[in-house]
Order: structure tokens, then sequence, then C-alpha cells
């Protein structure tokens, strides 16, 4: 598959065109210079160290943004994980927060840190195109409540990452743009929807970013890519302006090389929203202070039911592994019956499928994004519009939406979707009774290959079995690299908490990172 | 001969609540300005944007219920009403389908001497649309969103009602309690009230009801009632032919006295509805109940009674005077300070509405206090003020709220009721017209009028004509 | 269990979503619809009869905003991306009533 990074390199202050399915530079001066060693040493800090560094004066906010800038440009051609990249806009950022950082005003862990967004979170006057045609035109005129934590503790907003149209699909292979590459290996995909975040973190195209997860779409690219991705406790991180895809199920969570980076930027972005009636207020948001390297008596669950033979052998034997490793410092490994598994995805479509067909009907051509040049009278426009502007998994998923909730269907499948989400939730009550816990694949392969997951789309849709149940029952879901299969794909696991439980997952994660020293960097 | 048909008929009321901001975002509600001024990215339906519900709407919807003997849904939800149309920015509105607030209620309507109850089917909180605005020249429409958002209580009634008649009384019903309860001001021509008929026809003394029709586009009670008896018509016309009635919608045009079918086939009318995920169950307790009832007003029925009874004002002043909640407890407060309630009627009924109508103002527009109205009536039972300076007076009690007492006063407006000046005034006017007092003597009693005319002219109009008139017929 | 769906099943749901297929996309869509949904079909192995449809996860209730205006004018914002704009409106063809 050839993808054309053919687009102006541009040495002016002129914005480049978008021509078609490549990356959008926008006001870029960058010209590439010598790749460094300080430069590959900046790269490989976390970002909390080079938070600590730019604190202490050792390294300037500039040069940080500068590095990965350089970086993006060099790995751009290669992973294209990027929608938008503003690099003069994040040059001027960081020339603002390293004021801010010297004169005291700016004291967090996360300041000057540069970092990417997914595109489809809404940032003020940037484009926010959720990887669709039907919005590569719009800029937000209001920024995402998550987005404004991220601003206000300093970050450094280096562009929007490529992904999934609207969130829809587990390997970025459906964007409008083109796919996005896994770093590990360009011939296979990044995992998706959130495989543009993840891919720029694995390729340190950013040291950090935010993805989000309605049915696995952090932990499963996260895992793809060998980074650290977190699904937080529903309503724990705020949706306002988070462009809505199942709205009972989708969160924004942080993408990150270490446990200890996504502590910080959970406790940057988690916070009760006013603005978002689902808000949780959380008692407790010190997420930092969990990272103790400490599993003594904790009780871990692994559902032998998902062990089956879907389940890659290699995937399978670095799972037991990572078990043992936590076993070993203390923790009590156990397996146990999940039940219910196989009945995850269909609920988890019925309902995500319907949802969507709902929250995208506001694409219509009326208001903002794409409308169909050709149509004749209004229903008319709006069929256009929507046809021309929207991908084929995008359409897949709102026919379906639209079936489940017809009059006749309703009960049938939309009701009989959300009777079995609440079997699912009272099965990972009963499950958590007995443990702290539960340790399971964070996907039942590795990265597949480019191109082979489009073609049978039920498929693509099994190989979420892992993580849609945990959307379905609103838990806390982390994924961390546990090791790599033959061909150098990265594999990862999951930990799965009861609600409100992030610290334990931090925990147990850092636990097992600090015994391995396994990280992204 | 042909058949003895009846009409039945249901009604959807939609009411716009008073509230100063929208049902999902804290949008003013305020009418006009211009176009798309009063809207966010939450009523316009921009990307990523929620929903946030406005407690003052859910105060107002469950009032109305508890007055209309509704039973309260105690968790009640929302949900997603699926279609598209360009002045819902979502092409989904956030209403009630399967837990409305309240069910089951009724009010009690009278016509022609006869009582009736009609009975409630549901009521539900929702959401507005905004406006579109038609242009001819290019065939194309143009859309608003000020009003999208604005909250709305719909009111669906079982089809209880058998004719015009009983439709008007229903919907004036519902506009007093509305209106008193101050959950909006319910004004059809306006659009904060809007009624949708549902109308079928069938054999008096069948049971099975008819295929029925629905009309909107009826902004006063004098097109509902034109909408009614003519829709019946062509009901009853289509049976008579043999023909049947197709469920349908149709729009009522006014001027041209008939209606039309709005039909589309592009709108399957399937609304898909499923609860609305990015709200949360309301849930109204027993104290919530009990605070919302401790506030509800005594409602215009009840004053009919009690100011026919305790006052002996008669039916059909005492009507007017009900005609809105903030007249009557203006009634009922002077009238407590003064005792004199006929007179207080009379004030309100007569000056108050007629400056009320020149100067273009409603009920919940007046803003002077009982105290000030209960004080002039004194002022003038003791004949401080003679009755045409007390309508100069009033004028500013309307308009400012003086204090008569001290307006008075700094005018000087006060009838001289000094005996001693008044007659050497007569002396002098008596003097000074030998004509008239001449007329009068030889039994032209017009005259002795021109006599007060000078007279009240020469004292500045502050004397009191009555006491005139007989220190002349003394005099003379 | 197989589903079978109609062509006018695809038209329908055609007009409730506003889509315009083409004639292999409709073929398409019948083909991935019916694999869907026999999939789906394995709920019914599940007794859902004594279960309440669960719509949110957590017992939140009652989460209110107070009638406090807190926009102000924001309509340059709102018609900010607006594909077509007619004065201070969108513009759109004619709509019926």
């Amino acid at each position: 598959m050839i993808f054309p990074f053919g687009y102006l390199r541009p040495r002016s202050n002129v914005r480049t065109i978008n021509i078609g399915r490549t990356c959008i530079f926008t006001n870029a001066n960058i010209t590439m210079t010598e790749r460094r060693h300080e430069d590959m040493d900046i790269l490989s800090l976390s970002a909390v160290e080079l938070g600590k560094k730019i604190k202490a004066g050792e390294i300037s906010a500039m040069e940080a943004t500068q590095a990965t800038l350089a970086q993006i440009e060099k790995e751009e051609p290669r992973i294209h994980g990027y929608v938008t990249v503003d690099a003069q806009g994040a040059l001027k950022q960081a020339e603002e927060i390293q004021g801010k950082i010297e004169r005291g005003e700016l004291t967090g862990p996360l300041a000057g840190v540069p970092a990417a967004i997914k595109d489809n979170i809404c940032i003020k006057g940037r484009l926010t195109t959720c990887s669709s045609k039907i919005l590569s035109n719009y800029k937000p005129t209001y920024t995402a409540e998550a987005v404004e934590h991220l601003q206000d503790a300093g970050a450094i907003i280096l562009g929007k990452t490529n992904m999934d149209e609207f969130a829809m699909g587990s390997t970025t292979e459906t964007s409008y743009f083109g796919p996005t590459m896994n770093p590990h290996n360009v011939g296979h995909v990044p995992g998706g929807s959130s495989g543009g975040s993840c891919a720029a973190v694995a390729a340190r195209e950013c040291y950090y970013s935010l993805g989000s997860d309605t049915g696995g779409s952090i932990r499963q690219p996260s895992s793809f890519c060998g980074v650290v991705g977190l699904k937080p406790t529903y309503g724990t991180v705020s949706r306002y302006g988070l462009v809505a895809y199942g709205s009972s199920l989708d969160q924004i969570g942080p993408i990150t090389k270490n446990v200890e980076d996504c502590a910080a930027v959970l406790t940057a972005i988690a916070s009760w929203d006013k603005k978002d009636s689902t808000s949780v207020k959380r008692e407790d948001y010190d997420f930092m202070g969990s990272l103790k390297a400490d599993v003594k008596g904790l009780r871990v669950g692994i559902p032998a039911d998902y062990f089956t033979e879907g389940l890659n052998k290699e995937v399978a034997e670095a799972i037991r592994a990572a078990a043992n490793v936590l076993k070993e410092q203390g923790a009590v490994v156990e397996e146990f019956n999940l039940s219910l598994v196989k009945y995850a995805i269909p609920a988890y479509y019925v309902i995500a499928s319907a949802e969507a067909s709902s929250n995208l009907e506001r694409f219509d051509g009326v208001k903002y994004g794409y409308r169909a040049k050709d149509y004749e009278g209004l229903h008319n426009m709006y069929k256009k519009t929507r046809s021309e502007g929207f991908g084929a998994e995008v359409k897949r998923r709102i026919m379906l939406g639209s079936f489940v909730l017809s009059s006749g269907y309703y009960d049938a499948y939309y009701l009989k979707a959300l009777r079995t989400k609440a079997l699912i939730k009272a099965a990972f009550d009963k499950a958590f009774e007995n443990y702290d816990i539960i340790l399971a694949p964070a996907a039942p392969t590795t990265a597949p290959e480019l191109g082979k997951s489009l073609g049978d789309p039920l498929k693509m849709y099994l190989s979420d079995i892992y993580t849609v149940s945990v959307n379905l029952a609103g838990l806390p879901g982390l994924s961390i690299p546990v090791g790599k299969d033959e061909k150098g794909l990265p594999i990862g696991m999951q930990l799965i908490g009861d609600h409100f439980q992030e610290k334990t997952l931090l925990r147990a994660a850092y636990t097992y990172e600090r015994v391995t020293g396994k990280e992204a960097r | 001969m042909s058949k003895q048909y009846e009409t039945v008929i249901g009604l959807e009321v939609h009411i716009e609540l008073a509230t100063k901001t929208k049902i999902f975002c804290g949008c003013s509600t305020e009418f006009g300005g211009a176009p798309n001024v009063h809207t966010c990215p939450v009523c316009t339906g921009m990307p990523g944007s929620l929903p946030v519900l406005n407690k003052q709407v859910v105060d107002h919807a469950l009032a109305i219920g508890l007055a209309t003997n509704c039973h309260i849904t105690r968790v009640c939800k929302f949900d997603r009403k699926n279609y598209f149309y360009p002045d819902n920015p979502q092409n989904y509105q956030i209403s009630q389908l399967y837990l409305p607030i309240a069910r089951d209620g009724w009010v009690e309507i009278e016509t022609g001497g006869v009582k009736k109850k009609v009975r409630i089917h549901e009521m539900h909180m929702e959401e507005d649309a905004g406006k579109l605005v038609h242009d001819e020249w290019d065939d194309t429409s143009l859309v608003d969103y000020n009003r999208s958002g604005v909250p709305l209580v719909e009111i669906v009634s079982e089809p209880d009602m058998r004719s015009a008649e009983e439709v008007i009384a229903y919907l004036e019903k519902l506009r007093h309690i509305v209106q008193y309860l101050g959950a909006s001001d319910c004004k059809l021509q306006e659009g904060s009230m809007r009624a949708d008929v549902n109308l079928s026809v069938r054999e008096i003394g069948s049971d099975a009801f008819g295929t029925r029709t629905e009309m909107k586009n009826l902004n006063s009670f004098k097109a509902i009632t034109h909408a009614i008896e003519g829709e019946r018509e062509r009901q009853i016309e289509l049976l008579e032919e043999g023909k049947q009635v197709v469920q349908e919608t149709r729009r009522w045009d006014d001027n041209k006295e008939s209606s039309h079918a709005m039909r589309s086939k592009e709108d399957a009318k399937d609304y898909r509805y499923f609860p609305e995920p990015d709200l949360v169950p309301v849930m109204i307790d027993d104290e919530w109940i009990a605070r919302v009832k401790a506030r509800e007003p005594e409602f215009r029925t009840a004053k009919l009674a009690r100011y026919q009874k305790e006052y002996g004002i008669s039916q059909v002043d005492a009507e007017i005077l009900t005609e809105s909640r903030n007249m009557a407890e203006l009634f009922e407060a002077a009238t407590a300070l003064c005792k004199k309630p006929k007179k207080v009627a009379n004030w309100l009924m007569v000056e108050t509405m007629r400056l009320m109508k020149e100067h273009d103002m409603e009920p919940q527009d007046l803003r002077f206090s009982p105290e000030n109205l209960a004080g002039l009536i004194e002022m003038t039972d003791k004949g401080t003020v003679n009755s045409s300076v007390a309508k100069e007076v009033f004028e500013h009690v309307f308009l400012e709220n003086v204090d008569p007492q001290a307006y008075v006063k700094e005018h000087g407006l006060a009838t001289v009721n000094d005996e001693d000046a008044l007659r050497k005034t007569l002396e002098e006017v008596i003097a000074a017209n030998p004509q008239a007092v001449a007329d009068y003597k030889g039994g032209k009693e017009k005259a002795l009028g021109a006599l007060v005319g000078q007279t009240m002219k020469a004292m500045k109009g502050k004397a009191n004509p009555g006491r005139i008139n007989e220190l002349l017929r003394e005099m003379l | 269990m197989a589903n079978k769906i109609s062509d006018e099943t695809i038209e329908y749901v055609g007009i409730l979503a506003k889509l315009e297929l083409s004639e292999q996309e409709q073929q398409d869509a019948k083909a991935d619809m019916e694999k869907m949904l026999d999939y789906i079909d394995t709920l019914n192995e599940l007794d859902t009869s004594d279960v309440e449809p669960m719509s949110h996860v957590f017992p939140i209730n009652n989460v209110f905003r107070e009638d406090v205006v807190t926009n102000g004018n924001q309509m340059e914002e709102t018609l900010a991306n607006a594909p077509l704009r007619g004065g201070d409106c969108f513009k759109v063809p004619k709509t019926i009533g």
C-alpha cells in the first residue's frame, strides 16, 4: 500500500492545502537538522521526567518542542500518526509556557511537555475532523474540557492525531485521511480507533497523547503499539467536547510511555464537570499517590473463559508470564469464570450503533462541515451530504443502529442489549467481590497486517472481545506492554478494576513496570 | 336523512415555560432579538456538546402536573425522538416518551352550564425547535436557533371533547391554571401556547373511534373553532360518500378557512425513541412534591366562587377580576386594606383596564400597590378628593405607583371643604353670573349646572360639586 | 436462524438514516446486516425476563443547572462554520410547512 506523503514541505508561512489523504502541516518553518544525540536523549525522556528537567532549567520547553517537531517530520512519512500539526502554534505555546514556568506561574508536572490530541476532541479554532470527510473543514468554536485542563497545566499541543472515522473501527484504516502505520512494523496497523494517538507516542512524536475509548479504542491500540493506555471509570473525565460516538460508553483517557506519566495525565484531566450531566464527582483525584511497587496480597483474577482458541498463543503466554511477575511480588493470582463473555460483543454493537446512529444525525450539511455540491431539495441534500461525507464503516453502523431502534425491533434488539448489559455488569460486580483486579489480554492477537481487516467486519468486531465489556460496565481498564511476539509486535496486558479503582490498577501496573523495567521510551 | 355524527376531539397542547434560560443550556429565552444571538454549542447541536437540565423546568412541570390532578412519575427520564428537520439542530429532539413526568390527570370544564371532566393522558417536558423563515425568491429557508432549546411542557388529553366549545373551555382552563402558577403566559397568538387538534367523527351511539386527523397551525381560538367545524364537515362528507378518512396531519389556513394534508413520504414517522444517554433520571420525592404543592395559589375557579360569596361580587365581574392572578391578588389585597370590595372592583374594572388598554399593558405589567389603591379609595370616601381629581391622581398611581396622599398634598389637589371659603366663592359666582341666576330662578335647572361649573373653575376643581350644588340651592 | 433483510427494509432504513446507497451498496448493506443480526441473535440464548434494561451504569440522579443566564451573544461563533449563510441565519433548501 503506497502512502503518498507528497505535500509541500513548507518553507514559508503559507498554509499547505490538504491534497486528499495526506497530513496537513500548518505554518511550519522547521528545517531538518541532523539528528543530535541530545535530541535523542530528550525524546527518550518520559513526560514527567521532561517536566522535571524543564522546571529545573536543564531543558527548555522550546528545545523539547523543537526536538519533537523534528521527530514528527522524520517519522510522519512512515507512520502518518497525525491529521494536523501546528508547528508554529506549538513553538509559540512553548515560548509562552516557558515564560510562565520561569515566573513560577506554572508548577505542575506536565508544564512545558508536548502532547497530541485525538482528532475527535474539540480544540477551539483548530481543525477537528474525526478523520472524516464530513468534518474535514470543521473548526470548533470551543475547547473540550479535558484539553482545557491540559492547557491550564501548561501542555504544548502539537497537533491532532489520526483515528478511525468517528472512532468506529479497530485499525485506524477507516480514516478519511489514510491509515496510520504501526511504528514497530509499518506493514501492520497500529490498532484503533486511537491508532494515531498510540503510534505518535510509540514513535516519540509526542510525550503523551489523549485518546478516546468506547469499546477498547485506547486499550487495544496501546497494546498493539507497546504503550500504556487507560480508559478511566465512566464519568471520570468530562465528555464535554468529545465528539460523541456511544454516549453511554465513551471516555477520554491518557496514552503514555509509562505508568507514572499515565497517573500524571489522568490527574490533570479528571474532573467533575457541570457541563456534563454524566460526570461523576470523585472523592480522590490523587492518582500519583498510587505509584508504589507493592502488590502484596492483591487478589488478581484471570478469566479462564478469555483463554479460548481465538486467543493467539504468544499473547496468551505473555499474559500468563506477566501474571506470574505479579504473583512473584506477592499477589494472589487465580483463574475464574467471568461468564457471559460471548454476549458482550453483540450487546455492545447494538448499543453503540444505536447511540451512534443518533449522535451522527447532526451531521447534515446545515450548520457545519461538509455539504454536498449538487442536490435537489432538502431531503436530497441530507442524503447526498451524508452519503458522500461518511465512509463505509460509519454508514454500516448507522444503518445497523437505525434498524435496531426502529419500530418493531426496539424491544427485541435494543432493550435486549440493555438487559444483557445489566447482566454483564452484575457478573463483574460479582467478580470484584473476590478479586481486586482482573487481568486479561487487551486483544486476541498482536497487530494485524494492513489491509487485512476491513474485508470481514464481523471478524473485526470479534477482536474487541476483551475490551467491550469493560465499557458496558463503565469500569476502568488499563493496558501496559508486557512483551513482543516473534515478529517484534508488542503485546499488551489489560488490567480491569472495579469502579473508581484506577489507583489499584496503576499500582499493579507500576509494580510490574518497576520489576521488569518494561517501558516505552 | 343522513346519519347523526358526533365529533371526538383530543388535544396536544404545547406550553412554552417562562424560565429565564433554555431547558438544557444557559442561553436566554428572551423573545425577539437578532437571529441566532441566544445560541451556544448545546442548543445548536455542535459536535461534543452536552445537555444539562434546568431545574426550574422540572419545578414548573411538576406544578402543572399537580394542579391538573395528575399522577406524578417519581422516576422520570428523557428520551430522544429522532427525525431530520433543519429547525432541529441535532436532528433529534430530547423529549419524554417512556416515563413522562405526569400521567392520568384531569381538568373540569363548564360549557352551557354543564360541567365535565376532560382527562389528561400524559404530560411531559421537551425542548422546542428553532424557527424557519421561508424565502420565496430563491426557494430556500433560513434557520434561526434562538428558540431552539426553549423549554416546553406538552399536555396530551384523552379524546374526551365533543365540540369546539368544549375545546375552547379546556384551553381556557389550562391557560388559567398555567398562568396562575406563573409557569407561562400562555398566549396563543404569540406561540407560548400551541394547540394541535386530533379529530375524528363517528355515528352517535357508536363506541368505536373513527380514523383521526391531526390539525396544526391554529393560532387563535377563532381558528381553532373554524378548523374543528371545517374538519368535522370534511370527514362526514368523506364517510357519506363511502370513502375513508386518511390518518394524516393537516395544516389549517385560517385565511382560506380550509386545511390541506401535509404529506411527506420522506418522513417515515418512525422516531426510534430511546433513553437519552447524556441525561440522568429525575427522581421526585415527597418533599419536592410538598414544596411545589405549598406554592400553589388559590386557583381561579375557587376565587370565582369565593368572590361571589364573600364580597358579593357578581359572576361577570368576578370573571373579569380573576382573569389574571396579578389583578385578582391586587383586588384581594386592596380590599383587605379598605374593606370596600365593590369600590376596589370598580377601580380595577373601569379605570385600570382603560389605562391598560391605552398603554398597551398586560395584567402582569401592573406596577401599583394595593396600599396606594386602597389609600386613594379612602381619600375619595372621606371627600378629600372629588371623583374627577381622584381619576387624575389614579393615573399617576397606575403609572408611577405614587402615594396618593403625598401626591395630593404636593400638588395641592385636596378638595377645599372649608364651608366659609366655599360660600364666599359662591357669592362671587352668583354676583358674576346674574343671567344664570335669573334663568335658574325662572325654572331652568340647567342653569344651576353652569353655576356649578363656574364655581369649580373658580375653585380650580378642588371642590365637591355635590356640596356646591346643595349650597347653591340653599342660597338661591 | 438466518435473518433475511428485504430490499424494502434497506430502503426504509436508508430513509430513517438519510443515506443514499447505490445498488451495490444496498446489496452489501443487506449482507452485512444479515450477518450482524444473526450474530446479535445469540443474545436470545440469555434469559433476561427478570432483568431491567440498564441504560445508565451508575445510580446518579437529579443533575441540574440553576435558571441563570450564563451565555451571551454567540451569533458569530454559531455561524462560524455554516456551509451556507443567509444574513444571520443558516440557509437550507426550502422546507415545507
